[in-house]
């Protein structure tokens, strides 16, 4: 039985949490908020009225749009390559004993250790000594070298806790290395392979730090916004950002209808849904942390 | 094609797997920063470029120069990293253990803020603690703020739009480890007539200790070298070392002590994420964030 001072304690510690998410939720409302504000000039900085009109014309500034086009380019660079140079490190990782593999694991780790401002700056300073220019290019060749440590985490941890016997089961049974690979591991690992390529886009999509070292003239969607501070962030990009926010969260909605349904079939309960958000918040915490 | 034996193929695969991203990482994480090392040490000006000079100066000039900053990266890191833990330990506890079927929505949440951009959430801040704003006029009205008080371009704002940022990496270390803590050491705590309270002091916390400890760097680390939260929510007298890293090599093309000031710091970070893998052994340093 709970005394009336556990509950008590219950109760604190509700409104305690409630008051957490709020502190995290409501810069986000204001986001989507201020979409709707009927600003009168470039300023958004007070509440004015509500309209649509930002909404009629997302995409009317044609900066914006383009920024937002680069940081879409650059995204789907990034997730292709990382995804596919961090997944089969973690392979090498998981799967295989070799010599320098303690250090490796170190070494795969310590950009994630380091801080942003240090992996821009540093790799500017290669830039500026090879004579490279920056734009596109260096701005994925960026992303890439700050996401493969994250893919390579999240695919590691699915690895972790996958049984090998099944992989052993195919051998025996005559398949080849590549064809157990190919028919067994690969479709065990797709849900890990898939969160850490969510993660990189989003990841890619949103940085903004590494990517003012390294982006030249070259704008993206996060270096647009900073740019604009000065002179009033257009509504237009707070329409975009709320449609970018719907989009994940719908993407996110259909994964768990996908998985429930999926679960039902296989005789599994309602806590499929669950699991879906618990992964993810997995997957981000294995990640660890950036901005 | 090549036929090897399996035995040379299966201690040549895990080489091939790793090549591409290892040097991957070499070539664009590893190199430039050994660069970096090089052009810490070079002199000259932006018109007529820099050499190599081996002066070390720039090293002590940067230390002196930019102690300010560099303290106050330490500090409001440091600050910020506390109040994640305060504000972050009960929400990752409840959502553990209390949310029953609210756990997945507090959970999404609590993810929620990675869905909107960094820059623009702390874009929102300004909106919010502006001094025509709403929070201000309430402050004012209840007499926490004087009439011509600020909220924004304050250590306070800074402070609390870096907390705010990386809240959710205290949140999700806390609530991993939370979660997969064996409750039956609770229960066995209470069973032997342990209070609630001390059952939390005496047990959770120690077995909590791998998630505080991977929260706390998940939160200091970044925390240290941003300077989004400075340059938006500040003014110059809040800034800290990103800010100064940024403007030395963007805008005063000063390579060197750029270059200088992102070793320090890297180094600095370095040095206690060793001390801390020595306490707690580098195993439980990635282990700790999965």
């Amino acid at each position: 039985m709970l005394s009336s001072r556990d509950k008590v304690r219950d109760w604190l510690l509700g409104i305690w949490s409630a008051l957490a998410l709020l502190y995290l939720f409501i810069p986000i409302f204001i986001v989507v908020l201020y979409s709707f504000n009927d600003n009168k000039g470039r300023f958004n900085f007070t509440w004015q009225g509500f309209t649509l009109k930002h909404w009629a014309h997302p995409f009317s500034n044609s900066d914006l749009t383009t920024a937002l086009q680069h940081s879409l380019i650059v995204a789907a660079f990034t997730v292709v390559i990382a995804t596919a140079l961090g997944t089969f490190m973690a392979l090498a990782l998981v799967r295989y004993g070799f010599r320098g593999k303690a250090t490796t694991e170190l070494f795969v780790f310590l950009p994630l250790a380091t801080p942003e401002v240090v992996l821009g700056a540093a790799l500017l300073g290669l830039f500026l000594t090879l004579h490279v220019g920056t734009g596109m290019v260096t701005i994925i060749i960026a992303h890439v070298m700050f996401t493969v440590s994250y893919v390579v985490v999240t695919v590691r941890a699915r690895l972790e806790g996958m049984d090998r016997h099944i992989e052993e089961a195919a051998m025996d049974l005559g398949a080849t290395e590549w064809t157990t690979f190919r028919k067994v591991t690969l479709p065990m690992i797709a849900p890990g392979v898939a969160a850490a390529a969510l993660l990189a886009a989003a990841i890619s999509i949103d940085d903004y730090v590494v990517t003012s070292f390294n982006a030249g003239q070259t704008q993206t969607f996060p270096l647009f916004i900073f740019g604009a501070t000065r002179q009033g962030v257009p509504a237009e990009v707070n329409v975009l950002a709320t449609i970018l926010l719907l989009a994940v969260l719908v993407l996110m909605g259909l994964n768990v209808l996908v998985q429930k349904a999926r679960a039902r079939d296989e005789g599994g309960g309602p806590e499929a849904g669950r699991e879906q958000v618990e992964e993810l918040a997995f997957d981000l915490a294995e990640a660890g942390a950036r901005g | 094609m090549l036929r090897l034996s399996l035995k040379t193929r299966r201690t040549l695969l895990p080489y091939l797997f790793l090549g591409p991203g290892l040097l991957w990482l070499i070539v664009f994480y590893l190199v430039p920063l050994i660069n970096q090392g090089g052009v810490s040490l070079m002199t000259g000006n932006p018109e007529d470029g820099y050499t190599l000079t081996w002066h070390f100066a720039t090293y002590t000039n940067a230390i002196s120069d930019y102690s300010t900053q560099f303290g106050r990266s330490v500090l409001f890191s440091g600050i910020a990293t506390i109040a994640c833990l305060v504000i972050g330990f009960p929400l990752a506890y409840f959502i553990a253990y209390k949310a029953g079927k609210y756990k997945n929505f507090m959970l999404l949440l609590t993810v929620l803020p990675f869905f909107t951009s960094y820059v623009l959430r702390t874009v929102s801040w300004q909106l919010i603690l502006n001094d025509n704003g709403w929070v201000v006029h309430r402050f004012q009205d209840v007499g926490l703020l004087g009439s011509n008080g600020h909220l924004l371009a304050t250590n306070l704002a800074v402070i609390a739009g870096i907390t705010y940022n990386f809240l959710p990496f205290m949140v999700l270390p806390l609530y991993v480890t939370l979660e997969r803590l064996d409750r039956r050491f609770i229960e066995a705590a209470t069973d032997l007539y342990a209070s609630r309270a001390t059952a939390f002091r005496k047990v959770t916390v120690p077995l909590a200790l791998p998630g505080i400890f991977a929260g706390s760097l998940l939160t200091f680390i970044p925390a240290c070298g941003d300077f989004i939260n400075a340059a938006l929510l500040g003014t110059p007298k809040q800034y800290m070392i990103g800010n100064v890293i940024q403007a030395k090599f963007l805008n005063i093309l000063d390579y060197p002590t750029a270059a200088a000031l992102s070793f320090i710091l890297m180094t600095a970070i370095l040095v206690g994420i060793l001390i801390y893998a020595r306490l707690l052994g580098t195993k439980s340093l990635t282990e700790a964030a999965a």
